[in-house]
């Protein structure tokens, strides 16, 4: 995709004239509206852009559950810090993951104590390490959602076919649409419409929502992640929100196809099964985690290590899992730019680049503080 | 026959100067570091001060004078745009142009890993000696030391410089007064760029390129358009944002950019956009700040625009009166809004210069 082209989404005119018919939008609802942006790839470029604090009054947005690191359960980072401290182990990780603090140390720490932790770009670097190390184990953990997932399943399937035995994957992934559902049994959350992530859905496709649509009537528009996205996305929802409509509706139309990706999706499911999953802020959510399947159990960290993590908990004072799930905001935090900053994280949404709490010390302190 | 052909490129190849490795007796302080200065230090500096071969350089200097130093680290030790050895003088130029000096007299310090190539050497002191050449100042006081295999990363250089500071000038990163234009010498994010592009195997298909050059002259011009220039930096590591929260801080005063008013290019940004990098935080190695009285700033930008190294500069924001008891800058976004531009956190991209 040409840049130039991209910046048609960001250009001030454009931007402007969206605003002005997003207000008209908004005044027409005559009420106040709630939408969720799910994904953190969403919070950072609306908080970037400043686009919180230029929308109608009566609309809200509502951070959600989109952060792959901030979800990701402290009894998960714990477990794969006990790994990376193992002998013969080289633990490697997405770069956010590494400053995490889980209960007793974060990975960074566990680096400081011995353990070999390698930041990676993708799967394929950790690969080329269990090529290059083979007396040695490489752990690779795998967090995210399906956006990341299929590259994983990927590596998992190279590694089976090739005979890479070293290579290991703790799957800690999350499906996106589950996690929906399950915020929608939220009674507190109150939210009335969902900015539905663009990239997951260039995976699962946008039928993947049909559940929210069909039983909790609230509508969903898949959105991509420059402001001209995200403002028409919003005039979308607003549109069906007038007239009391719900469906599932794409913006983000060059990113998205309308049955997602089936070869991607095909690979996850070859490698990957459903279970389980607990998430940070929402518990365990049936069904919701990918498992790794027992052809592939010799690339499975979980079984081939058996460690003891102990009692994972989060942090003393930390709304993360609040955050989370929509039910506050970073300014309702007592630790948020006091004991918890960026260079001080004391929760994960203060961490990774994509989290909440990260985005609107980043772009919003100067409303917040 | 054909044996003894490989023999015999074999044989051509071990003895070719592309194999010569540096060796901790390079650093012994006996003949062969004798060998070393003569072939490689001696040779690329030479100067009338160097030449000497005494303990120290003796200078005469007279008037006020900025003295600095800096460390370089940066891995690769080649990228696109410079070398380590280029990155190293410009470094500790840049430092006293930020002053408004002039800068003269550069020290150099190698701590060099056994085993690095001898033609690595030689082409890093050869870059090194380009830039000070460009730069018009004179390596006169140097030191190698070599070091076991893996108690450093090839080569490690700290240079020390000198300039002299004209009468009447007062620059300081505690200058910035309210209503001061902010100007930035061009686009920004490229040394960061080119770094991170040669780390990890990436491959852009485009070539990133550092900026790495040094500014004396572009201060000088900027010095000469106008006598009310208050503060210059160059946005190093911690790139524009780091640079401008700084000054900020030191000066006492808010500072606000138009986020649509900052140069890039193209393939820095859309590097950016793939690896979810802010430019503003990327490190600029010959690229620098300047706040400067508003009556002055269409004079300085044109001297600056007349230079090859300020060929894209341009006004990017202004300075404010502190609007609370901590200073701050702000971006102005495309939807109109003001957004908070902080200081860059953590190990954004270590050893990048």
């Amino acid at each position: 995709m040409p840049l130039s082209f991209l910046d048609d989404f960001r250009r001030g005119d454009h931007v402007r004239a969206l605003m002005n018919r997003l207000e008209k939008s908004a005044a027409a609802l005559e009420r106040p509206v709630r939408i969720m942006e799910v994904c953190g790839t969403h919070t950072m470029a609306i908080s970037r852009h400043g686009i919180r604090q230029a929308l109608p009054p009566n609309l809200k947005l509502i951070s959600g559950p989109g952060c792959p690191v901030c979800v990701t359960a402290n009894s998960d980072i714990d477990t794969f810090i006990e790994m990376a401290l193992l002998p013969g182990v080289i633990a490697t990780t997405f770069g956010d993951m590494l400053r995490v603090p889980g209960t007793r140390m974060g990975l960074a720490e566990a680096r400081g104590r011995g353990a070999r932790v390698q930041i990676v770009y993708s799967t394929l670097d950790a690969l080329r390490l269990a090529r290059e190390n083979p007396e040695s184990k490489i752990i690779f953990f795998g967090i995210g959602f399906e956006t990341t997932a299929p590259t994983i399943a990927a590596a998992i399937a190279e590694a089976s076919s090739s005979g890479l035995d070293n290579f290991l994957v703790l799957s800690a992934h999350k499906t996106v649409p589950r996690a929906l559902t399950a915020l929608c049994s939220t009674p507190e959350l109150a939210v009335d419409a969902f900015l539905c992530p663009g990239h997951v859905t260039a995976m699962i496709g946008p039928h993947a929502y049909d559940a929210v649509v069909a039983d909790y009537g609230l509508p969903c528009v898949i959105a991509g992640f420059e402001p001209a996205d995200i403002l028409q996305s919003l005039i979308m929802l607003c549109g069906q929100l007038a007239v009391g409509r719900a469906e599932v509706a794409l913006q983000y139309t060059r990113g998205v196809r309308p049955d997602g990706n089936p070869t991607a999706m095909a690979l996850l499911h070859q490698v990957f099964s459903p279970c389980d999953a607990e998430w940070r802020g929402l518990g365990v959510i049936p069904g919701s985690g990918l498992a790794i399947r027992d052809e592939f159990a010799a690339h499975d960290a979980a079984r081939h290590f058996q460690v003891d993590a102990g009692y994972s908990h989060e942090p003393r004072g930390c709304l993360c899992g609040a955050i989370l799930t929509g039910l506050k905001t970073p300014g309702e935090c007592g630790l948020f730019g006091k004991a918890c900053t960026p260079d001080h994280p004391v929760g994960p949404c203060m961490v990774s680049s994509e989290g909440t709490c990260a985005a609107y010390y980043l772009y919003e302190t100067n409303d917040v503080l | 026959m054909f044996l003894f052909l490989r023999l015999e490129i074999t044989f051509m190849v071990s003895n070719s100067n592309n194999d010569r490795r540096i060796l901790l007796a390079h650093g012994s302080g006996g003949r062969m570091t004798q060998e070393l200065i003569e072939e490689v230090f001696g040779t690329a500096f030479a100067n009338p001060f160097l030449d000497r071969m005494d303990d120290a350089a003796s200078l005469d200097l007279t008037g006020r004078i900025a003295f600095t130093i800096d460390s370089h680290v940066v891995s690769p030790i080649f990228f696109p745009g410079g070398d380590i050895g280029r990155l190293s003088l410009t470094g500790t130029v840049n430092d006293l142009a930020m002053m408004g000096a002039r800068p003269l007299y550069i020290s150099a310090g190698f701590i060099i890993e056994e085993g690095l190539p001898f033609q690595d050497l030689q082409t890093i002191v050869s870059s090194m000696q380009q830039a000070a050449a460009e730069a018009d100042v004179e390596v006169v006081a140097g030191d190698t030391k070599v070091v076991e295999r893996g108690a450093a990363d090839g080569i490690f250089i700290t240079t020390s410089g000198v300039g002299s500071i004209p009468a009447g000038i007062q620059i300081s990163a505690s200058g910035a007064r309210p209503g001061d234009a902010v100007i930035v010498s061009g686009t920004i994010g490229d040394h960061g760029a080119a770094i991170i592009s040669r780390r990890g195997g990436m491959d852009f298909n485009v070539e990133l390129t550092s900026d790495c050059a040094p500014l004396g002259g572009l201060v000088a011009d900027m010095l000469a358009a106008s006598s009310e220039i208050h503060a210059l930096r160059d946005p190093t590591r911690g790139g524009v944002a780091a640079t401008l929260n700084e000054i900020a801080a030191a000066s006492g005063v808010d500072i606000e950019i138009g986020e649509d008013l900052i140069p890039f290019q193209g393939e820095v940004r859309a590097a950016c956009e793939l690896l979810g990098l802010d430019p503003l935080f990327l490190a600029n190695e010959g690229k620098l700040v300047a706040f400067v009285a508003q009556a002055d700033a269409a004079r300085v930008l044109d001297a600056m625009r007349r230079h090859p190294l300020g060929a894209d500069a341009c006004i990017v924001g202004s300075v404010a009166a502190a609007e609370r008891d901590h200073c701050r800058v702000f971006a102005r976004t495309v939807l109109g809004s003001r957004r908070i531009l902080s200081m860059p956190s953590g190990e954004q991209l270590p050893r990048i210069c």
